[in-house]
Parts: C-alpha cells; structure tokens; sequence
C-alpha cells in the first residue's frame, strides 16, 4: 500500500482502541487525492447531466450506466476508504449486494409478463 | 497478540485467516465494521426501492412523465432541463468532498480544520434538503402530483418519486444532524480524550453512503 506509508500508531494515547485499531487508525493520504476525486466526480457528474440531452437509446443509457458505475466505484473506494481495507471486509460487503443481481433479473422478467398479460387485457376488453 | 501474525498475510489467505482465525474477522474498530453493515442492509433497501421502481415502470400500459421536462426549472423563459437536479448532484459531491477532508484532518488530530469541515458537510446537507423541499412544493403545488396520480402520465410516477426520494431526504436530514453532533464533540476535544477520531470517520462512512445513493437515484430516476 503506497500511501499507508505515514500509518502512525497514534502515540498521544495509550488506549486500547489504537492498539485494536492499528490497521485502520492512522492510514493518511494527501488532501490532494481527496480533491482529485472530487474533481472527477464533478467531471462525471457534469458529463452524467449532460447525457439528458442526447436521444433514448442504447448509448445513452450505457453512458448513463457507465458513468454511475465510475462514480460509485471512485466513492466506495477512494472516498470511502475501501481500497486500503483488508480483504475480508471487501468481500463481507461487496460479495453480498450480488444477490440483488437476481432479483432485477426476476423482476425484469416478471415485469415484462405483467406488462404483456395487461397489454392483452386491455385490448380484450376494447 | 495473535492479530499481529494474522494481518500480516495478505490477499486471499489473509482473507481466509481472518474469516477462520481465533480472533475477530475484521481488523477495524467494531463502530466501523458495524457502520458497514449497517450500510449493507440500507444497500438492500434502496436496492428494493429502485428494483420497485423499475417494476412499475416496466408493467406500467402510460405513458412515463418524462423526467427532464418534469424537472426544468424556467430561467427566462426557456426551461432548462433538471436544473435544480444538476445543482443538488453538485451539493451532494461537494459535501463527500468536504467530508473526505475532515476525516483526514481528524486523523491528523487538527480539531478546528475537521469540526470546520464537518459543520461545512452538515450544512451543504442542509442545503440539499432545503432545494428538495422546493421540488416538492413545486411539484405537488404547481404541477398536482400525488403518490395516486398525476397530470402527466402513468400514475405510479408520484409513488415512486415520493417514495425514493423521500427515503433519501430523511438519510439526509439524519445525516446532518449525526455530523452536527460530532462536529460539535471534535470541537470540545471529546475524541481527543477518549484517544481516536474512529467516529468522524464512521459519521463519514454514512455520509457518503448517502452520497452514493443519489447516483444511482440520478442515473435511473432522473436520468433514465
């Protein structure tokens, strides 16, 4: 990890947390990194915005997507510190909002059948 | 302590020596671990939320109210499309950005800088609540919509709207009042005499969780 170079083990107290905490306390970074995310995120969120101005389609809902996915990814790792967490934790929580993948998926074909079956109805009842 | 030679090994082993070890898995402080799960189930709901929402609006036989002409703001006379959105997006990065900086300035134990930086978050927070509230006088006095109809199109629009983002005004508006009260004990020195500033970085944990909501709100709500 290049930037845990200053991980300092908080020598001002001699409380039990530094000593659980070693790992976690004390990892710093230069400010710079934070307003460089920063920067990016208002590059993208700029560029997100700008996405309502093209026509609906394939290639704006994949903008639209990829720059969400590019935001989320730089805030979950960068701002919320998850790149530098040990690899039991990134699984714990990353591993698990999988799942959800299923029930879009469900619910995209579910959906589907319910719009069908209404679009049937209605024209029998017509 | 048999951490010491646990979290020396790295990558998947050291994942799997965590997990397996006699000792506890996750070598945070138990508020950051706690946060994070926390903010795992919170992913599942708004998860369901926006998997809801994209139900609706696939089964739905109306028209979708289009969103950038539901959410122009007039200036002059020429609507400029999801305006006060774009403004609220900007806010919302900005106060990830200040929170960022003041978990590292607590780490740094510079108490003015972080409390400074955390009041700053709290109140760009605020803000944002204050330019939702706005839409949603705009929306439910100007334009009539209500979670059972509206003017527009396909009913469900107004339930889903409020629904959402009503959730996330209320993460908001909780959020700043959690920064304001540890903003408030950074600046009496509370966690400089219980010896680490592990809260501000668990209060900034969920401040851009909240953040990281309104992208996903914006891309398929406003955007889609």
């Amino acid at each position: 990890m290049a930037h845990a170079s200053a991980n300092q083990p908080a020598s001002s107290t001699g409380h039990a947390p530094a000593a659980v905490a070693g790992h976690g306390e004390g990892v710093q970074h230069p400010i710079r990194i934070y307003l460089w995310i920063w920067l990016l995120l208002f590059v993208f969120s700029t560029a997100s915005y700008f996405t309502d101005f093209l026509d609906k389609g394939i290639f704006r809902w994949a903008l639209i997507v990829m720059l969400m996915l590019l935001k989320a990814g730089f805030i979950v790792a960068i701002f919320m510190h998850m790149a530098w967490e040990r690899l039991a934790l990134k699984l714990a929580i990353l591993i698990p909002p999988l799942a959800l993948l299923v029930l879009i998926a469900l619910m995209a074909i579910e959906g589907d059948y319910t719009f069908v079956t209404r679009l049937a109805a209605f024209v029998h009842v017509q | 302590m048999s951490d010491q030679s646990a979290t020396a090994l790295e990558g998947l082993q050291g994942a799997s020596a965590d997990f397996a070890a006699d000792k506890q898995s996750f070598s945070v402080p138990w508020g950051k671990a706690m946060m994070w799960i926390f903010l795992l189930s919170d992913t599942f709901i708004f998860s369901c939320f926006l998997t809801g929402y994209m139900h609706v609006r696939y089964t739905t036989t109306e028209k979708w109210p289009n969103p950038s002409e539901v959410f122009a703001l007039d200036i002059g006379n020429t609507p400029v499309p999801l305006l006060l959105i774009a403004i609220m997006t900007m806010v919302l990065i900005t106060s990830s950005g200040t929170m960022a900086m003041a978990v590292n300035f607590g780490y740094r134990r510079d108490r003015t800088k972080t409390a400074l930086l955390m009041f700053a978050t709290a109140a760009l927070g605020l803000s944002f609540v204050g330019m939702q509230a706005f839409e949603w006088t705009k929306l439910i006095v100007h334009e009539g919509v209500r979670p059972w109809g509206n003017p527009m199109g396909a009913p469900q629009f107004g339930s889903v709207f409020f629904m959402i983002t009503g959730f996330h005004g209320l993460h908001v508006s909780c959020g700043v009042i959690y920064l304001s009260i540890v903003a408030k004990r950074v600046l009496t020195g509370f966690y400089d005499r219980k010896g680490t500033y592990e809260t501000v970085e668990v209060a900034g944990l969920y401040w851009h969780f909240v953040d990281l909501v309104w992208v996903f709100i914006f891309a398929f709500f406003y955007l889609w």
